[in-house]
């Protein structure tokens, strides 16, 4: 059994400890948020944090990531929404959106590790791929969401 | 009859809205959201007509038959019901037809393909007079309660007025009795200036619950019981399973079975990880029969012989081009050509199916036409369309290739049918993903243009060798009458027209012009990709500035003289270059070209403009579009398409799959490398919508773009690209 905290929530599981945590996440606790892209760590659709830092998902094992905090975009602001989806809804980034989760998570995380960050700090911790070509609203939205009229708490959800 | 999966369901706001709202102050001023209420109210809802159901509470669904891939159509389309409907915009949601209902109804919701930039334009009709139609049944039902005449009724968001006495009715109060009312025969459809939901910048449906990370896609599926597969198919294309050893895998932890079918091999286990895992351990010959000896170099070889080939088919004639260009005062000949390419949609081909113990099968994937998933489904069930559900989901990208080809809803109810009772998700790795696409053709065109003494054209021959989209995948008796025999005894050699757009219906008042069509397939199955063709609107404007570069003449000059006063292309590339400054000085290293092409219903010019960095890499610093579109639905919408069209394009430039013994190459975003955020352009789109016709906007913005950015490269470096894609290529030494 492998014991794992996900968004601040214990699981004991019986997995291989050689699992991608992706799979755990997707198919053994149905938290699809995380989404499979390439399976070698190159397009980060998959990101999600571990002990606060981003981290692809794919090629961590459930042993890893077992006795660290795992938050996925489920996790990442509950109650509320976070302020950087917040950023992201208002400047209407996603288009098919299926790697915007990972894209919001590997956004997060550059925001706590740099509050303000400049275009240079964006391009190198973005490195996750758009096939659709979201990514001057990623970048609008990550400014945005970095400004300090923004910088509200979560509010509460129903 | 149907399922109720847990999940992907229709878009839930509420949660988001009550957050937002408390945020408060966020939204961007002329954005607002619909505003829907989940809570049951025990009511039923009330359909008005097929598209169109509202709720006791005022709630209106609308019904979407076209997919939504991240072009925006979910929203535009209702947009435009909602317009003639003047319900409140704040109350609507929307939710995707029933390919099952369209079958046992008539085909009451049209076409569900979604492609070709089609998904408004060739919907906008009936859509927007079942609206206005809607409307007037709910004026109608009013009137009658108030025993007054309809004409002293008005309605605006969602409320209907009795002008004389102002008494007020909801449609909420009123539609249960507007349904039972015969629909009129015909209605009128709102002017475009009069417009108050269509034609805005209105926030998308669909986003928050994609930013939320709810479960939306194909991949995202989950119901009770639901075992995963992942499949193998042939590396070379068309081979077929010849032995299958599953010994290993049979054993391994999770796997249920091992599927095997004529051309794939699916492992089904309890974890899409565990599938995968035993698949590698599948020990699988293929019977690849001759086509393992295909290459780069046989398919370049195939291609130049058509070239060569006498009997190549004429796609246009106009005037005598080899007699203009043997007098011509110079000639100018060139050669172009592109490799196959992926479509490479972030979402993998994913399909669940079930079939259910009385035979009926449900089938939930991310499909660009949820009729011909239907079709595919019943075919490969062997049962009655009406014994087939498919559940649209959103799609994790498009760009054609989940519209004709439907093998993945093959594969999917296949492995399902093994399976009997047990809903499994088929869904495949990235490279089975690249190795195994619908690819945009490879091409080969040769052109020559001849000039007179004044450098004006007189003079434009083409020829053609590229693989027919439409050969692979349409079936024979509709293909037979879709590919037109242009020339008697060259069957072989006949017209696809995505294969010869753009050079074979050109703008430019040219005399004499010659288009000639090789049709060379080879084995590499080719399909839909973004834009079908748009290749060809690379050679031509880069030819052009070729030409324009012989005779002297500036690219906009040249190609404006070429084009008669009111044509639609001369409009956006003087709406373009004006946009972009063309003329202006540029900063020392930044160049810039222009190109015009038309397609997909709407006629789109643009500007980039380029640096070449110390190592020779390429930087796209801007593209301007111009784009007549007729009309303009969503106007941010619009702006996504074109910042999407531009990546697609700059993606195109480097990407490209190779052949070797019968296989693609490449296998992942290692060897198929896509933009990244530090490559994104600067994208500025220019809406110039002339009215009194729809084109779309899918596609228009990328079919200037490669040829806008290659002309740029050469006023830049004078290195003339001829020969994509440009991966590896140092462009300081050409």
């Amino acid at each position: 059994m492998i014991k794992l905290d996900v968004n601040g929530r214990m699981h004991n599981l019986d997995v291989e400890p050689e699992m991608p945590l992706l799979w755990v996440l997707r198919d053994h606790l149905n938290l699809n948020g995380t989404k499979y892209g390439c399976g070698i760590s190159l397009c980060g659709a998959c990101t999600v944090h571990l002990d606060d830092k981003p981290v692809r998902s794919c090629v961590v094992t459930a042993a890893a990531a077992a006795g660290k905090r795992i938050v996925t975009i489920e996790g990442l602001a509950r109650p509320g929404i976070h302020r950087v989806q917040k950023a992201w809804i208002e400047h209407e980034v996603p288009q098919c959106g299926y790697c915007q989760t990972g894209m919001i998570m590997a956004a997060v995380s550059l925001l706590d590790r740099k509050p303000r960050p400049t275009d240079a700090d964006i391009d190198e911790a973005m490195t996750n791929l758009c096939r659709c070509g979201t990514y001057t609203r990623v970048r609008k939205a990550i400014h945005a969401a970095a400004s300090p009229e923004d910088t509200v708490k979560p509010a509460t959800r129903s | 009859m149907t399922t109720p999966a847990r999940q992907p369901k229709s878009p839930q706001r509420r949660d988001f809205l009550k957050a937002s709202a408390a945020v408060g102050g966020g939204l961007v001023l002329e954005f607002s959201f619909p505003l829907l209420a989940h809570a049951a109210t025990g009511a039923s809802p009330t359909e008005v007509n097929a598209w169109i159901v509202i709720h006791p509470d005022d709630r209106v669904v609308i019904r979407i038959a076209r997919s939504e891939m991240g072009q925006g159509t979910y929203t535009a389309l209702a947009q435009l019901v909602a317009e003639e409907l003047d319900c409140d915009w704040m109350k609507v949601s929307a939710q995707f037809a029933s390919p099952n209902a369209n079958v046992r109804r008539n085909r009451i919701w049209g076409s569900m393909s979604t492609g070709g930039s089609q998904g408004v334009r060739s919907s906008q009709d009936y859509v927007r007079k079942a609206g206005a139609a809607a409307r007037e049944m709910l004026i109608a039902a009013a009137a009658a309660q108030w025993k007054v005449s309809a004409s002293e009724c008005s309605a605006d968001k969602g409320v209907i007025t009795h002008g004389p006495t102002k008494r007020k009715l909801r449609y909420g109060q009123v539609a249960a009795q507007a349904a039972k009312l015969q629909p009129p025969n015909d209605v009128a459809l709102r002017d475009s200036k009069d417009w108050k939901i269509a034609g805005k910048r209105l926030h998308r449906l669909d986003i928050p619950d994609k930013v939320l990370g709810r479960p939306v896609f194909g991949t995202d599926v989950v119901l009770p019981g639901m075992l995963h597969a992942s499949i193998a198919q042939s590396p070379v294309f068309g081979g077929k399973v010849k032995s299958v050893d599953s010994a290993e895998a049979e054993a391994m932890r999770g796997v249920k079975k091992v599927v095997r079918a004529e051309d794939f091999v699916a492992v089904v286990a309890d974890s899409w990880w565990r599938a995968n895992r035993a698949l590698g351990k599948v020990k699988i010959e293929w019977d690849v029969g001759a086509n393992a000896e295909a290459s780069d170099a046989t398919i370049m070889a195939m291609l130049r012989e058509g070239l060569a080939d006498p009997e190549i088919a004429e796609a246009r004639k106009v005037g005598d081009a080899p007699a203009a260009l043997s007098s011509a005062a110079k000639v100018v000949e060139a050669e172009y050509s592109s490799p196959y390419l992926n479509h490479a949609t972030m979402e993998p081909q994913v399909c669940t199916a079930w079939i259910k113990p009385d035979g009926f099968v449900e089938v939930w994937t991310s499909t660009q036409d949820g009729e011909a998933s239907l079709s595919h489904a019943a075919k490969t069930a062997g049962v009655p369309l009406e014994k087939v559900e498919v559940h649209k989901t959103m799609l994790g990208g498009g760009f054609g290739r989940r519209g004709g080809p439907q093998d993945f809803v093959r594969q999917g109810v296949t492995i399902a049918m093994a399976m009997p009772g047990t809903p499994v998700k088929m869904m495949w790795s990235r490279e089975e993903d690249m190795r195994h696409g619908f690819y945009r053709p490879a091409s080969l065109v040769k052109m020559r243009a001849g000039l007179d003494a004044q450098g004006k054209i007189v003079a434009f021959e083409a020829k053609i060798a590229c693989p027919s989209i439409l050969s692979v995948l349409v079936p024979g008796t509709m293909r037979d009458r879709i590919l037109s025999v242009l020339k008697p005894g060259a069957a072989r050699n006949r017209i696809d027209f995505t294969a010869v757009r753009t050079l074979s219906d050109m703008p430019y008042e040219i005399p004499n012009q010659r288009i000639d069509y090789a049709m060379r397939n080879g084995h590499v199955p080719v399909g839909f990709w973004r834009a079908p063709g748009q290749q060809n609107g690379v050679y031509r404007e880069c030819f052009l500035d070729e030409a324009a570069q012989a005779a002297g003449k500036d690219p906009l000059e040249f190609r404006l003289a070429m084009l008669k006063a009111g044509d639609k292309n001369r409009l956006v590339l003087e709406a373009a270059a004006k946009a972009a400054g063309w003329g202006t000085v540029l900063p020392a290293g930044v160049g810039r070209g222009l190109a015009v092409v038309e397609g997909f219903g709407s006629y789109a010019a643009g500007v980039a403009e380029v640096s070449v960095s110390a190592d020779g890499g390429l930087k796209v610093l801007r593209y301007v579009v111009a784009i007549d579109s007729g009309y303009v639905v969503n106007p941010d919408t619009c702006a996504a398409q074109a910042e999407s069209n531009a990546v697609y394009g700059l993606g195109g430039l480097y990407a490209s799959c190779t052949v070797k013994n019968g296989r693609v190459q490449e296998s992942n975003f290692h060897d198929f490398p896509l933009p990244m955020i530090g490559d994104m352009p600067k994208v500025e789109l220019v809406l110039v919508p002339t009215g009194g016709f729809w084109g779309g906007h899918g596609e228009p913005g990328i079919l200037p773009f490669q040829a806008a950015v290659l002309n740029a490269v050469f006023a830049l470096t004078g290195k003339r690209i001829r020969t994509l894609p440009l991966r590896n290529r140092d462009l300081q030494k050409g």
